[in-house]
C-alpha cells in the first residue's frame, strides 16, 4: 500500500513542471549563487571561542594569557570542557596541550587555538623582519574563516594595550642595540636597520595583498596561522553551502509534497480512499515515505551537483552522506506532514511553511553560518532542523568524522521525525469521520 | 423532531407530513414495482435475502447548531435503485457520508447487508462515488483506476481485469492513457463512477453523479447505472433532479430540512399526495371576473389567468368543458397534467424542489 502512495507521488511530480523546478532546478541555482557569492567572503564576528596553550609558562606569557582573557572579543579556554570530552578531547585532564587543542579544533569544539611557544617570554616582541622570532601559532578551522583573523588581530591589540611596558623594554633594548649613543657608526647602523625594516614592510605589504591569509598576523608579535581541518580540501566551503541550501529547499519540497494531502482532502479523494480499507496511519506513512524519498533525491542531486561543478568530495564521504541524508530527509518529511495536517487550505499551508522555513533557515545556518551569529541566536538555532543537519554534514564532509560521531545529529533528527509524525497523526484526526 | 422511517420501521413515530408506505403493511415485505419497464426484485421477509442491502435506523447528526439529519430511517432491498431526493442542504450527502463511514452519526445505527457500516466487511461491500471529482488530475485514467483498485485491495490479475472492465463500462478505453485533467467533464464524471465501483461492490452509493454534465453525458451515465443494476447491484442515488429520480429509481425517499418526509415508489408518493387525481388547466376567453366566478362555482381556482381543477379521471374533463360552453365562455386551451415528484415536493413542503 505504501508503494502505491510513493509511486503516485512520483507520477504526479513528473507531470508537474512547477514542482519539478522547485524541487531540483531552483535549489541548484540558489546553491550555486550562494556558493559563488559567499565562497570567499570575510566579515566581522562576535565573540570567538579560543583555546590557549601556554607552553612557555613564563611571567610574560602569563600576562599575555591574562590580557587575552580580559579581551571582550575572545572567550578563552585553558582546558577542555565536558563537551570536548564527548568529542574525544579528554576533559579535566589539565590544561590544553598543543595536541589536545588541535584535536578540539579539528572536531569543531572550538574554532581556533593559540599556541604560545616555549621561549616566548624571553623575546616576546620584535621590531623588524620575523626571522629568528618566537612565533605564536594560531590553529584554526577554516570553516569559520573569521575566527583566526579575529584572534590574530586581538593578539596584536593586546600587546599594544595591555603590555606597554613590554613594548618599552623591547624598544629600549632595540635602541641600545641599534644606536649605542648615536655615534656615526651607530647612525649608520640605524639607517641600515631602518632600510631593512622598510624593506620588510614592503615585503609585508606585498604579502598582505596575497591570499595566504597570514599577512595580518605579522605585527609586533610574530603569529603564524595554520588550518588544521580544511587545508587539504579542494573547495572547503562548498560542503557547508550544499548542506545549508539543500536543507532549506528540502523543507520547502517536503512541505509542498505533503501538501498533496490537502489537495486530496479538498478534491474528496481523501474521503474516498478513507471509505475504502485504507487506515489514516497507513495513508500518512505512505505520504511520509514519498516525501522522504523525494527529499533524499533532492539532496543527492544537490551534492552531485556540488561534486560535479564545485569539486565537493562526495565519493569519499558516501557512508556519512547516506546516513545524514536519510535522517535529514525523514525530518523534513515529518515537518511537511505536520504543516499539511495543521493547515486547512493550500494557501494557508504555503504561507505557514514559507514563514517557518525561512525563519528556520535563517536561524539554523542555511542562509549564513551560525558562527557569525550572536550566542542567543546560536542557541535558538539548535531548535531548527537546519542547524543539526548542517552540523552533521559538516562533520562528514569537513571534519572527516566517522559515522558513529553523527549520533547526536542523527538522534535529534530521527527523534524529531518520530515526534512530528505522531503530531501529524493526531492532527489528521480531523480527516477521520466526524 | 419526529423520526421518519419507511418500510421496515413503520412503527416508528413519524412527523405529520410523512407518508406511510401502503405496500409494507402487515410485514409482508416489499412490493413488486414496475419501473421503466423493469421489475424490482422482491425481498420478502424471512425468505431469499434475510436482511436489506442497507438499513438505516434512526440516524441523527448535528453540526453545531445545525441539524443535518433527524432520526432518518430507511431500508433498501437488495437489487433496488433507491433515490434520495431533496434540495441542496436537505441532508442527502450527510446520510451518504454516514453510510460510508465518513461522518459519525450522533445516534442511530447503519447496517450494510447485516454488517455494521463501519466494519471492514461492510466497507468491502460498499462503493462510494462522491459528488466531487475525487480523482488524481495528474494521473492517467488507467493509473487512477489502478490506484483506487489498490486502495480497495485488488492486486495482480484481479486488478487488471477490474481496470479493463471499468474502462469498457465507462467507455474510456481509448482514453486510458490520457491524464485525468485533460478529459471532458462527462468523461471525468464517468471515471469518477468507475473509480468508485472498481471492486464491484454490492451496494453502490452515487452522490449526485450527474452534477455539471451535459444531457448527452447524463444519458451515458444513466446507461452505466442501468448496466450496474442489470448486474444485481443495489444503488443509492442522491439527486435534486426530479427527472433523474423518476428515470432511475424504484423507490424514492424525499428529504427536506434533515427529515425524510416521504418514501415509496413514485406512483405511491403521487397517489398519497394527490389521491390519484389529475390537474386540469383551462384557458378561457372572457372577462376575468366572470371566468373567476365560473371557476369558483365549478370547484376550481383561477391562477395565472387559467382555471385549475382537480379531477379523478381524465374523462371528467368533458363536463367541465360543457359547463364552460354553457356559461357562454369560449375555451381556448385545455391541459391535463399528472402530478409528478416536483408536485409532491411542493405539496409536502410548500416549496419548489430547486428553491
Amino acid at each position: 500500500m505504501i508503494f502505491v502512495f510513493v509511486r503516485n507521488g512520483f507520477r504526479a511530480l513528473r507531470r508537474d513542471r512547477g514542482a519539478l523546478v522547485l524541487a531540483f532546478v531552483l535549489p541548484l541555482a540558489f546553491f550555486s549563487i550562494f556558493a559563488l557569492v559567499f565562497g570567499g567572503m570575510r566579515t566581522g564576528t562576535p565573540r570567538v571561542d579560543v583555546a590557549v596553550v601556554d607552553e612557555d609558562q613564563s611571567a610574560v606569557s602569563a600576562r599575555l594569557v591574562e590580557a587575552l582573557a580580559r579581551e571582550p572579543s575572545l572567550r578563552i579556554s585553558l582546558k577542555p570542557d565536558a563537551q570536548s570530552e564527548a568529542g574525544g578531547v579528554p576533559a579535566n585532564a589539565g590544561s590544553f596541550t598543543a595536541a589536545s587543542a588541535e584535536l578540539a579544533v579539528k572536531q569543531g569544539s572550538l574554532p581556533a587555538a593559540i599556541l604560545i611557544p616555549k621561549g616566548f617570554g624571553a623575546n616576546p616582541i620584535t621590531f623588524g623582519p620575523p626571522g629568528g622570532r618566537m612565533v605564536i601559532t594560531i590553529l584554526h578551522d577554516s570553516s569559520d574563516p573569521v575566527a583566526a583573523q579575529v584572534v590574530a588581530g586581538m593578539l596584536q591589540k593586546v600587546v599594544f594595550t595591555a603590555m606597554p611596558d613590554t613594548m618599552a623594554l623591547a624598544g629600549t633594548k632595540y635602541l641600545d642595540r641599534f644606536t649605542g649613543g648615536l655615534t656615526p657608526e651607530q647612525r649608520n647602523r640605524i639607517d641600515a636597520n631602518l632600510a631593512r625594516f622598510q624593506a620588510w614592510l614592503r615585503r609585508r605589504d606585498r604579502q598582505h595583498a596575497s591570499p595566504d591569509g597570514n599577512a595580518l598576523a605579522n605585527g609586533l608579535v610574530a603569529v603564524s596561522i595554520r588550518d588544521v581541518v580544511g587545508a587539504n580540501m579542494r573547495n572547503p566551503m562548498i560542503a557547508f553551502y550544499a548542506a545549508g541550501i539543500g536543507v532549506m529547499f528540502l523543507l520547502f519540497t517536503a512541505s509542498g509534497a505533503a501538501g498533496t494531502l490537502i489537495d486530496e482532502a479538498e478534491s474528496g479523494a481523501l474521503d474516498r480512499l478513507r471509505s475504502a480499507r485504507v487506515g489514516m496511519t497507513t495513508l500518512l506513512a505512505g505520504k511520509l515515505a514519498y516525501c522522504a524519498a523525494l527529499a533524499s533525491l533532492q539532496l543527492v542531486a544537490m551534492f552531485l551537483w556540488g561534486a560535479a561543478v564545485f569539486h565537493l568530495e562526495l565519493v569519499t564521504h558516501l557512508p556519512g552522506f547516506a546516513v545524514m541524508t536519510a535522517a535529514t530527509a525523514f525530518a523534513a518529511a515529518s515537518f511537511g506532514m505536520v504543516l499539511a495536517t495543521l493547515s486547512r487550505t493550500r494557501p494557508q499551508q504555503a504561507a505557514i511553511s514559507t514563514l517557518l522555513i525561512l525563519s528556520m533557515s535563517a536561524l539554523g545556518g542555511s542562509m549564513f553560518p551560525r558562527f557569525l551569529m550572536p550566542d542567543a541566536m546560536k542557541t535558538i538555532g539548535l531548535f531548527t532542523f537546519n542547524a543539526w543537519a548542517i552540523d552533521g554534514y559538516t562533520k562528514v564532509f569537513w571534519r572527516d568524522e566517522p559515522v558513529a560521531h553523527l549520533l547526536p545529529q542523527v538522534g535529534i533528527l530521527v527523534g524529531s521525525s518520530v515526534v512530528l509524525f505522531v503530531i501529524a497523526r493526531l492532527l489528521a484526526r480531523r480527516w477521520e469521520a466526524g | 423532531m419526529g423520526g421518519s422511517k419507511a418500510v421496515a420501521c413503520a412503527s416508528r413515530k413519524e412527523p405529520q407530513t410523512r407518508i406511510t408506505s401502503s405496500d409494507t403493511g402487515g410485514g409482508a415485505g416489499y412490493s413488486r414495482t414496475s419501473v421503466q419497464g423493469r421489475v424490482a426484485p422482491l425481498m420478502p421477509e424471512g425468505t431469499g435475502h434475510p436482511q436489506p442491502a442497507l438499513l438505516v435506523d434512526a440516524v441523527s447528526k448535528r453540526f453545531g447548531d445545525v441539524t443535518a439529519l433527524a432520526a432518518a430511517s430507511i431500508a433498501v432491498a437488495n437489487g433496488l435503485c433507491f433515490g434520495l431526493l431533496g434540495p441542496n442542504g436537505a441532508g442527502k450527502s450527510t446520510l451518504i457520508r454516514s453510510i460510508v463511514g465518513r461522518t459519525r452519526p450522533d445516534s442511530g445505527t447503519i447496517q450494510v447487508f447485516g454488517q455494521p457500516a463501519d466494519s471492514t466487511a461492510a466497507r468491502a461491500l460498499l462503493g462510494w462515488v462522491p459528488q466531487e471529482l475525487a480523482l488524481y488530475p495528474l494521473l492517467t485514467v488507467q493509473e487512477n483506476l489502478d490506484t483506487f483498485g489498490r486502495y480497495q485491495g485488488l492486486r495482480h490479475e484481479k486488478l487488471a481485469e477490474a481496470i479493463a472492465w471499468c474502462l469498457e463500462w465507462a467507455g474510456l478505453g481509448d482514453r486510458a492513457n490520457s491524464l485525468m485533467k485533460t478529459l471532458s467533464g462527462g468523461m471525468k464524471r464517468r471515471l469518477n463512477l468507475a473509480a468508485g465501483i472498481i471492486h464491484r461492490p454490492r451496494l453502490v452509493l452515487l452522490d449526485e453523479p450527474t452534477v455539471g454534465v451535459d444531457p448527452q453525458s447524463r444519458n451515458r451515465i444513466f446507461e452505466m447505472i442501468d448496466d450496474l443494476r442489470r448486474q444485481g447491484a443495489t444503488i443509492i442515488y442522491t439527486t435534486h433532479y426530479m427527472e433523474e429520480a423518476e428515470r432511475l429509481c424504484d423507490r424514492i425517499a424525499i428529504l427536506d430540512h434533515a427529515h425524510i418526509i416521504a418514501e415509496g415508489t413514485k406512483d405511491e408518493l403521487i397517489t398519497r399526495s394527490f389521491g390519484g387525481r389529475y390537474d386540469v388547466a383551462v384557458s378561457l376567453a372572457g372577462p376575468e371576473p366572470v371566468v373567476s366566478e365560473w371557476a369558483r362555482v365549478q370547484g376550481g381556482t383561477l391562477k395565472d389567468g387559467r382555471a385549475h381543477f382537480s379531477i379523478a379521471r381524465p374523462v371528467d374533463i368533458a363536463p367541465l368543458l360543457t359547463a364552460a360552453t354553457g356559461s357562454g365562455l369560449e375555451v381556448n386551451d385545455v391541459a391535463l397534467h399528472r402530478p409528478n415528484l416536483e408536485s409532491v415536493f411542493l405539496q409536502l413542503t410548500g416549496r419548489e424542489l430547486r428553491e
